[in-house]
């Protein structure tokens, strides 16, 4: 049966808590290890079904680098049965995978260009292959700016990696969170006061929005009022999803299946029904 | 190439039935069950729906005795194929957990060989249409491909179209169009009907050449002409497929689906009868001891509330909107995804809707509203 | 010290004014700077100003003895503060604290109405500014009430 259609088994080989409810998974497939297959590669944006033995399937985006052959990191938030299933899962213990799946973040439109990427909460994670792509080949991108907001200090999902970025010169990363305690120093605000702040050459911009929708929404307004075009920006959208190849409908929206159309849509194809109830 | 007509008599269809049935194939047509017509398996013509008819309308759907022996002499009933090429339950995959860790497998199952009896000109289409969902997207279904790749369809052309009917609107009949195996026309002029026949395929020729039948006289060609004719002008709905799909789009936050989701059940009566509905959920089964598991996909359908559960929260909360996802994705949607519409103007939707929604005056509401405007 | 017209420019809401309604700030305006956790302004007290930072970061808190102080939003280079010297009653709502060391541009309200008052098209397109960038500030504060990046559903 096609391999997208029957998951594979895979073994997970580093489980670590992000936040006191996201957890990331390191998975390897047990065929690479004795090298009798490649994993499967993987195009930032795309997503994986992780199955559960006995509890079921859920889609959840890669969230590490394209360029790690030996692993696949995938950020999830506990929020259903199969993700608290996963949450229980330890170091060699076995889950099963299909993918990538889905559409990916057009970074070859970044070349020459200042790449703007807005990330809100969990958002992080499926940007964050984009990032490290974006870091690969740098020196092709003209600028290149996280702006990423959270909901409290201890929320920031990736903080050491966020600080290793903050402190070199590749990446210009602003991070601001919506409620803030006194341990933490940096800006207080909606995500959107980043984008307001950023001294944009419109004509120049690609954005990469990931997040909650009305975040999604905010934030391709706010580049709107600064002179993007709807065709600059992207945004990554998600939708219950069974199958993850376009037979089960569940994911459709509008005229798309968010599966196999997306998740990583160009706004100006989302653009109206990301205003309208109930799509 | 003109396809060659021939003539056949009811017993040659029991011939070309036995012939099919010793090359392997389960015979499936139209039979009486429950008050209706259904489809199930056949083993002779003794075994259709002889000299019965039916009465439909929104909301209404009876059986009747006809005046002659007809065995095709039936509008479509509540099934439609689709249950033998993508069954409503499916078993996906296996799973174990034991000491040796994790092991998946796909489901060894034995793939049915059908040949089809009877499929309308509407129900071909539907067909071709699933074609395109589950063979010609980026991925292909391994379950209805192995079930395609086989079946043998045997198309009867309509005659006698229904109240809830509007094939013609959506050139899906009410003549059979290409893609079967072997079709024919239901001809009764005499007390026993007879049967114009042509081949679509090399399986069909081969099949009819041992029938040896004789060529049909050109005055019976002209009453099927006529016949069908006649068939396309009295449908009893239409619709025009261009203006459907405009009116949608630019009525999608209407004010009128909060109108039909006051009248919407949610009963998924429409998509369990529509020929075209595709969707499907899947179901984790596990044994109790807790050492296997089962993944099986179901039929489902968008008027269900959890269909769009994300995040633990269903988006379409309101009837309304799943009716309008429903209608907009069959009418509007389909053309954008599959580049044709995901209706065939059977009817069933009307027919079997226990409140009597009708698609066709759906569209015309939202049409006059527009106008209005 | 002289105020540059790009000093004032900086804001986005006074990008485009007309050079005399920037003269017109800058003739009631002075650069002070605030070293860090230095008060800008505290509830309560008079508002008889308005701020253009220049640079450092201002943040805008409230403080309660359950809840300690409770930052609502922190405002950068280029940004606006204060609107309670525009209306009745003609005090300050919040807390704003220099985080760090912070040049800010403090504008005599008194002053800058007064002219106003003899140019009421300049209060006019000032006014508008600030109204603006009022409802910027709502606007932002609704998304954070919606508190989206919640588990809440």
């Amino acid at each position: 049966m096609s391999p997208a259609l029957l998951p594979e088994v895979w073994r997970i080989s580093d489980f670590r808590w992000e936040t006191p409810q996201t957890f990331s998974l390191s998975c390897e497939k047990p065929e690479v290890q004795t090298r009798v297959q490649t994993l499967n590669p993987f195009r930032p944006g795309q997503f994986n079904m992780l199955y559960v033995f006995g509890v079921g399937e859920v889609p959840i985006s890669i969230s590490g680098s394209p360029e790690n052959t030996s692993a696949q990191i995938h950020t999830i938030r506990k929020v259903g049965a199969v993700t608290n299933a996963l949450a229980e899962l330890k170091p060699g213990q076995s889950l099963g995978i299909r993918g990538p799946f889905g559409s990916a973040w057009p970074l070859h439109k970044a070349k020459g260009k200042d790449l703007v990427i807005v990330a809100g909460g969990l958002g992080l994670a499926p940007v964050r292959p984009v990032i490290y792509a974006a870091l690969a080949m740098r020196s092709e991108i003209r600028s290149l700016t996280l702006l990423y907001g959270a909901r409290q200090h201890a929320e920031i999902l990736y903080a050491d990696e966020l600080l290793s970025w903050q402190t070199g010169a590749e990446i210009a990363v602003h991070i601001t969170l919506d409620q803030a305690t006194q341990s933490w120093q940096g800006r207080v605000g909606v995500v959107t006061s980043l984008i307001q702040a950023q001294d944009l050459d419109a004509d120049r911009t690609l954005a990469l929005i990931c997040g909650p929708e009305i975040m999604m929404r905010y934030s391709a307004h706010t580049f709107l009022e600064k002179g993007l075009k709807p065709e600059q920006i992207y945004v990554s959208l998600e939708r219950n999803m069974q199958c993850a190849v376009g037979f089960c409908g569940h994911c459709q929206y509008g005229p798309h299946f968010i599966c196999k159309d997306g998740p990583v849509f160009r706004y100006d194809k989302v653009q109206s029904l990301l205003n309208t109830r109930e799509v | 190439m003109q396809t060659e007509v021939v003539l056949l008599q009811r017993l040659h269809l029991d011939l070309l039935l036995s012939q099919l049935q010793a090359a392997g194939y389960q015979t499936v047509g139209p039979v009486v069950r429950d008050q209706a017509i259904v489809y199930d398996r056949i083993q002779s013509t003794a075994d259709l729906p002889m000299g019965i008819g039916d009465i439909q309308g929104k909301g209404s759907y009876r059986l009747r005795s006809r005046d002659d022996a007809a065995l095709f002499g039936y509008v479509v009933g509540p099934q439609a194929w689709k249950k033998y090429l993508y069954p409503p339950r499916q078993l996906l995959m296996r799973a174990e957990q034991n000491s040796r860790g994790l092991q998946i497998t796909a489901p060894d199952q034995e793939v049915p060989k059908y040949a089809m009896i009877g499929v309308r000109g509407c129900e071909l289409k539907a067909i071709q249409i699933q074609d395109r969902v589950f063979l010609e997207g980026p991925y292909s279904d391994d379950f209805y491909r192995e079930r395609r790749e086989q079946i043998f369809i045997l198309a009867v052309n309509c005659t006698e179209p229904g109240n809830t009917c509007f094939c013609v609107s959506m050139e899906a009949g009410p003549a059979a169009g290409p893609g079967y195996d072997l079709a024919i026309t239901e001809m009764l002029e005499t007390a026993e009907p007879c049967y114009l026949a042509r081949a679509g395929s090399a399986k069909g020729a081969e099949l009819l050449k041992h029938c040896n039948p004789s060529h049909a006289p050109a005055t019976l060609l002209e009453k099927e002409n006529a016949l069908w004719t006649a068939a396309a002008a009295q449908m009893g709905r239409s619709l025009n497929p261009e203006q459907a799909s405009a009116a949608l789009k630019s009525g999608y936050e209407s004010t009128h689906w909060k109108d039909v989701g006051e009248r919407c059940l949610s009963c998924s009566n429409c998509t369990l009868v529509c020929p075209t509905c595709f969707c499907s959920g899947v179901q984790e089964v596990t044994d109790l001891a807790g050492t296997s598991s089962e993944r099986w996909r179901e039929w489902d359908s968008c008027f269900s509330l959890n269909f769009t559960l994300t995040a633990g929260r269903p988006i379409r909360q309101s009837p309304g909107a799943r009716y309008r996802q429903w209608i907009s994705h069959k009418l509007a949607f389909w053309q954008d995804q599959f580049d044709q519409s995901g209706c065939v103007g059977c009817g069933r939707c009307i027919t079997w809707c226990p409140v009597g929604i009708d698609l066709t005056s759906e569209i015309e509401a939202l049409n006059a509203l527009q106008t209005k405007t | 010290m002289e105020i540059k017209e790009d000093a004032i420019r900086k804001q986005r809401h006074f990008k485009d004014l007309p050079t005399p309604y920037l003269q017109a700030l800058i003739r009631c305006a002075h650069l002070q700077t605030f070293a860090a956790h230095d008060f800008v302004f505290k509830l309560g007290g008079k508002a008889e100003a308005f701020y253009l930072i220049q640079s450092g970061t201002v943040a805008i808190e409230m403080f309660s003895s359950q809840r300690g102080s409770v930052r609502i939003q922190t405002l950068h280079e280029g940004d606006l503060l204060g609107w309670s010297w525009l209306y009745p009653p003609y005090k300050w709502h919040f807390d704003a604290q220099a985080l760090e060391e912070s040049q800010i541009l403090v504008f005599d309200a008194k002053a800058f109405l007064e002219q106003c008052e003899t140019d009421h098209e300049m209060g006019y397109l000032i006014q508008r500014r600030f109204g603006q960038m009022m409802v910027e500030r709502l606007q932002a504060t609704r998304l954070q009430l919606l508190d989206f990046y919640g588990d809440q559903k």
